[in-house]
Formats: structure tokens, sequence, C-alpha cells
């Protein structure tokens, strides 16, 4: 049996790290992913893991370290946020392309410039092609609950993808809350030893790793890296409900909140979806038909799942925690619509961006998104695509 | 030390059918350093002439395990692999009686450039290691551009010799000295030229524990222009010149390992070499040779006084 306890989400990460017990961690400081280095650093200085913990020193070595040790042949984790993330950029891609399932916890912080600590998820949507798997966390009990599904859903056969826990900054990284944390033998047995593919380490067969790949392979090497991720969307599903009958808290693509009838859709992702989710309570007291879509995996995106849950509603607000420049809306928004149209549902949608750099978001200006909502919902017409939550124009 | 005969019965690790041009002294340098252990070993390798010359897709000349990841992190990349090869150990995963090698590979942009932060890290981390900088004293890869590695006068295509400028304005970086500033256990200067030489100090950096570096000069026929024939001796113009001095630091003792019996002037290295023929061509040339003099004269006493031969 597992035990209720209280913990920061970064404890709760490192804790779970704890459980897995990777056979190498690399990795470098950065607020506010910081606690999850040094809780765990503690844990290999006294013994509690197995883990060769390298303390590197940069993001950038931190993900070139976890690559090569992965390659090496045996079970790798790391933790960063924001500019880390970035630094991280130029092998991330190379991570994925070497079909590595690496896990890194990234504590969503707001990328640069001007530097901001706060939460929003520029960084995460930032690297949403790099070709890794992206869960994201309500609260802290998610963030662990993903931390340790990410392990099986990354080291599938069918799948072999890196996999970013996401969960944000301070709200769920510094933030206490009430989670159950299973016992070590249980978490162990559920995620099983790490089967080694090719391992770099086998000097009977060597190989080699990384070659110069021109235009008469390269292209279908690409298509066969993109043939991974409905396997991985699989993965999320079935690892989701294994979890669920182990420990009794099962996971999906997204979690529908009263969306069977619901008129008015509210997509968000990430610890608002807390807020929100009393938000659309509050809103069903007063009869309205609100309901929430929070979306757990962004990549791979469940484009025609989001669709279908969708079909029977009348209008539908997206909260984006990060900007798309350049873009005519935000990066949810604009997978969200596409998923719309390809599966053919013509649905007013609106983009509500909110929660740049920290900004707080409260019930209220969740509930302006359900009033405007109502308002397209009556007149049929849709409003503007886009705007803000929470800003002084 | 194996002697010759014994080093030429020993494992190809790097074969040929390659594409690295003709004369290029990096694979005379790797397969003289791969042949000084008989342990297993694994390669990482930076982006570089020798990463993509070796490894078209779908084809290899590695016989050994090979990784590249980028172009600025194979010493990264280097303690990643040692890291899962020493908590596997540990945990009991792997054989223990086997003792398996690391070598990084990058050449002296993906080092003395863009690659040094993650060189310094790895190795003040004491990952039990060996990188080897294959140095030709400019980016060859990308088409010959200059690097800190390059000397003063050097002709490269971003630092031209024009009418108004001779080549490259700075003197090189000694990197050999910072990796000696590290504290590590062993740090060498080497050539391919020298077979003995070149396979003592592999041999010497494998069989120390803790990290070691081996900043190789190899000539570059494309680069320098020179024969592609003259290779080995190009690199023993260098040392006979003094312009790089072989030597080993073990545990901070320096060692000169190769002592011309006559200092050369630096023109003898120079002058079979397109990159400097504009320094033979006008008296600011032979001003930019005066001044190169003068700092191979400086950098060799001190490498003198360091080596308590002066």
């Amino acid at each position: 049996m597992g035990k209720q306890t209280a913990m920061e989400g970064n404890e709760a990460v490192a804790e779970a790290m704890r459980q897995i017990n990777p056979d190498v961690v690399a990795a470098y400081p950065i607020t506010p992913s910081t606690e999850i280095v040094q809780n765990f650093a503690q844990f290999v200085a006294d013994g509690a893991v197995d883990t060769n913990f390298v303390a590197v020193e940069s993001e950038h070595s931190a993900m070139s370290a976890c690559l090569a040790a992965a390659v090496a042949g045996g079970r790798v984790m790391n933790a960063t946020s924001a500019n880390g993330l970035a630094l991280m950029w130029e092998i991330l891609y190379i991570v994925s392309s070497l079909r590595q399932p690496v896990i890194l916890s990234v504590v969503n912080r707001a990328l640069s410039g001007n530097i901001n600590i706060h939460c929003d998820h520029s960084d995460t949507m930032g690297a949403r092609d790099t070709g890794w798997v992206q869960l994201y966390a309500e609260d802290v009990q998610e963030a662990y609950d993903n931390l340790i599904q990410a392990v099986a859903i990354g080291e599938r056969e069918e799948v072999r993808l890196p996999v970013m826990n996401c969960l944000d900054g301070f709200l769920l990284s510094h933030s206490y809350e009430l989670l159950e944390v299973e016992d070590d033998e249980a978490v162990r047995e559920w995620i099983g030893p790490y089967q080694a593919i090719n391992p770099m380490l086998d000097i009977d067969t060597p190989l080699t790793f990384g070659p110069l790949d021109l235009y008469d392979y390269y292209f279908e090497h690409k298509r066969s890296q993109m043939e991974a991720y409905p396997p991985a969307k699989e993965a999320i599903v079935a690892e989701g409900k294994r979890f669920g009958e182990t420990f009794g808290r099962e996971y999906g693509l997204f979690e529908s909140v009263m969306l069977d009838d619901a008129e008015l859709v509210v997509i968000g992702m990430g610890s608002t979806c807390g807020t929100l989710r009393d938000v659309v309570q509050a809103a069903r007291a007063d009869g309205v038909r609100a309901g929430m879509l929070k979306l757990r995996a962004f990549r791979p995106f469940p484009a025609e799942e989001i669709a279908e849950a969708l079909s029977g509603a009348s209008a539908i607000a997206v909260l984006d925690r990060a900007a798309s420049f350049g873009a005519h809306a935000g990066p949810l928004y604009a997978e969200v619509t596409s998923a719309l149209y390809s599966y053919g549902q013509q649905i007013p949608v609106n983009n509500y961006i909110y929660g740049l750099g920290g900004r707080e978001i409260l019930p209220d200006d969740l509930a302006t998104c359900l009033d405007d909502l109502a308002g397209i919902a009556e007149s049929g017409q849709p409003g503007e695509p886009v705007s803000f939550l929470g800003l002084r124009e | 030390m194996p002697t010759l005969k014994e080093l030429s019965h020993r494992d190809v690790r790097l074969t040929g059918g390659h594409r690295l041009c003709p004369g290029c002294g990096e694979p005379i340098a790797v397969r003289q350093i791969l042949m000084a252990t008989e342990n297993p070993v694994l390669v990482t390798n930076a982006t570089g002439c020798l990463e993509v010359s070796t490894t078209i897709f779908p084809y290899t000349a590695w016989n050994v395990p090979w990784l590249h990841i980028a172009f600025e992190n194979a010493a990264a990349a280097a303690s990643g692999v040692e890291a899962m090869y020493q908590s596997l150990k540990r945990q009991g995963k792997l054989d223990p009686a086997v003792d398996y090698k690391f070598v990084a590979f990058a050449g002296d942009g993906g080092t003395y450039d863009i690659g040094i932060q993650a060189l310094s890290g790895a190795v003040e981390r004491g990952h039990d290691f060996l990188y080897v900088c294959l140095n030709n004293e400019a980016y060859m890869n990308t088409g010959v551009q200059r690097s800190s590695a390059t000397i003063k006068g050097t002709h490269t295509t971003t630092s031209p010799a024009g009418t108004v400028i001779p080549g490259k304005r700075q003197n090189r970086k000694d990197l050999t000295e910072i990796m000696v500033a590290h504290d590590i256990p062993y740090v060498a200067q080497t050539i391919p030229g020298r077979w003995r030489d070149i396979v003592n100090k592999a041999e010497k950096a494998f069989n120390t524990p803790g990290p070691a570096f081996i900043n190789v000069l190899t000539p570059c026929p494309l680069g320098w222009g020179h024969d592609g024939g003259l290779t080995p001796e190009i690199s023993q113009l260098a040392a006979d010149t003094c312009l790089w001095p072989l030597y080993e630091v073990e545990y901070g003792e320096y060692k000169i390992t190769y002592k011309p019996k006559e200092k050369q002037p630096i023109e003898v290295f120079l002058e079979p070499q397109a990159r400097f023929r504009h320094l033979f061509r006008s008296d600011e040339g032979a001003e930019v040779r005066a001044a190169v003099q003068e700092w191979v004269d400086w950098k060799w006493e001190q490498l003198l006084k360091k080596a308590g031969e002066a």
C-alpha cells in the first residue's frame, strides 16, 4: 500500500526518481526545477539509489550525457526548466531521432527575455516539434504519476521515444499538496527492469550510432520515426489504464470533465485546469452546460480523439499559456482548430492567451471565457479569435 | 611498449574505405591511438571531417562501438557512456573482469572553440576517458575557416591574406597548457609522424586512471596546401621547429619526449605549405614570420623551464 503524504511538486518528482532508480542522471540546476536535482543528489549521497549522478557543467552537456548514457544501454533521467531546456534544444531532436527513452521532467517556466522565473508553457511549447512525448500535470499527484508512467510509455519496444514530464513552475513545483506515494517495490515492479535495445556497451556487436545521413536515406529515417507516434498514443492510453488497475488512478490522453452533454467547452493544460474544474462546476450549478477538456498528452497530439470528444459542443475556448510569435493564435489553439477542421467539425473556437511569466489566473478570468462562449453559442457568430486573460492593455 | 611488428598484428579498429582525403593526418593518428590498447574501446566523435567521412550511411569504417551526437559535446558524450558503464558495472550488470576504454575524438573546432566547455567539465568531473584533439589548425570540414588553434599569419577562408591584412592576426591559444591547468593525470602533445611517440602516449593515457588529453597535430593537405604524401614529414617539421613540441605532463611532471638535435627555423615548416605562401612574398610577410619565430622561441623557452631543462 502506498501512503498519503504532503509534498511539493519537485519533491514528489525526486521521490518518483528515487523509486524508479535510474542508472544515470546527468543534470544541471535551474530555477524552478533545482530541488529535483538537489533532492536526488542527496539520495545518491545517502546510498538510496544505484544511480551514477553526473553533475554536468551545462544543460547542453546534461542532455548530451543523458543521450550517450541511454545509447550505452540503461535508464536515464534528468530535469530542467525554461532556458535550460532551450540550451538542450539541439540535442532534444537527436535523442528522439536515436529513439532513446530518456525521461526529462520539465518544470515549466517562461523563456527569456526578459528573464522571468515563473510559470508559463513557452519552454515546452517551443520544444513541441522535437519528437518528445509530452505529458502535462494538473497537480502534484499527476506529476508523480506521470513520471512513473513516462518510463513505461517511452520504453515500450514499439515506441522507444523520450518523454517530457511537464509540471507548472512554482504552482506545482513549490506547492505542497496531498498525494498518494506508492510503495517502492510496487513502483519498481510496475515499471519493470530496463530492456536495452542495441546497447553501445555490447562490445561484441560494435555499432555506429549517429552517422552522416544524406538525401538518399534521411527522409526514410524521418518517415520511420513518424511511425513511432501512433503507437506512443496507444501506449499512453494502455499504460494509463494499467496504472489505474494497479494504483487506482487511471489516465488517458485527456480528461473529459462533464463533456458528454456540454455546449460550452474550455480546453486547457496544467495546473490551470484545477481552477477551471471549479469554474465549470460552478457554471453547471447555475444551469450552464459547461465542460472541460483537460489535455494531458500534447505530444503525440490526440487530434482525432479531441475532434470526437468535442463533436457535441456549440462553442469552444482554448487556453494557451504561451504565445506563438508571428502565428495568428497560440499553439494549443492551432492544434485544436486543425484537429477539428481535419475531422470535419465546424465549431466556433476562441483562443485565450493567459498567465505569461507567472501572471495569476483567477476563477473570474476563466468565467469570462464561459460568458463569451455563451454569447457565441446564442448568436452563432464567432467572437474575436484571440484575446487575453488577466492582461493590462 | 609493443614493437612495430606486434602493433601490425593488432585489430584494425578504423578500417580503410572511408572517405577522408588522401594524406589526411586524422586516420593515421586515430589508427595509431586505437592500436595502443588491446582492451575494448568505445569511441565518441564530434561532428567534423573524421565523423562525416567514416560513417556515411549505410556504411561505417568503425569496428568498435561509435557514437556521434553533435559538434560541441564529444566530451559530454564520452562522460555519458562512461557514466553508464560505471553504473552498470557497479550494479553487477557488466562483466567486472573486462576493463573498457573510452576515447573521444574531436577536431580543433570541436575542442579549442565550441567544445571547450564540455571538455573542461568532463575532465574536471574526473571521468575515466581519453580525449584526443585532432588538431589541423582550422575548421577543415566546413572549408578551412580559422580557429583559435590557427597560428598567426595563416591564410584561412575567414582570416584570408589580403592586400591589407596578412592572414590571421592572433597567435593560437595554448590548449594543451589549459588542460595541464586542470590538473588531470595525463596531458600530451604528439604528431602522427612519429609512431613510437604517439602510440606510447596513447598507451600511457589509456592506462592512466582518470581523464587524459592528447593534442595531435594532424596535417591537412587540403587546408594546409601540401602534397598528401608529405603528411608525416610535415608533422615532423612542426616538431623540428618547436612550433609543435612533443611533450607530456604526467601528474604535473613535464617531460619533453622529442628534442630536435638542432631547432629549425620556422620557415622549414611554413614554406612547403600554401597557407603561408603570402608570408614569403612581402616585407610585411617577413615581419609576420619574425613575430611567429619570436613567439615560438618564447613558448619553447617556457616549456624547457617547465621540464627543468632550461
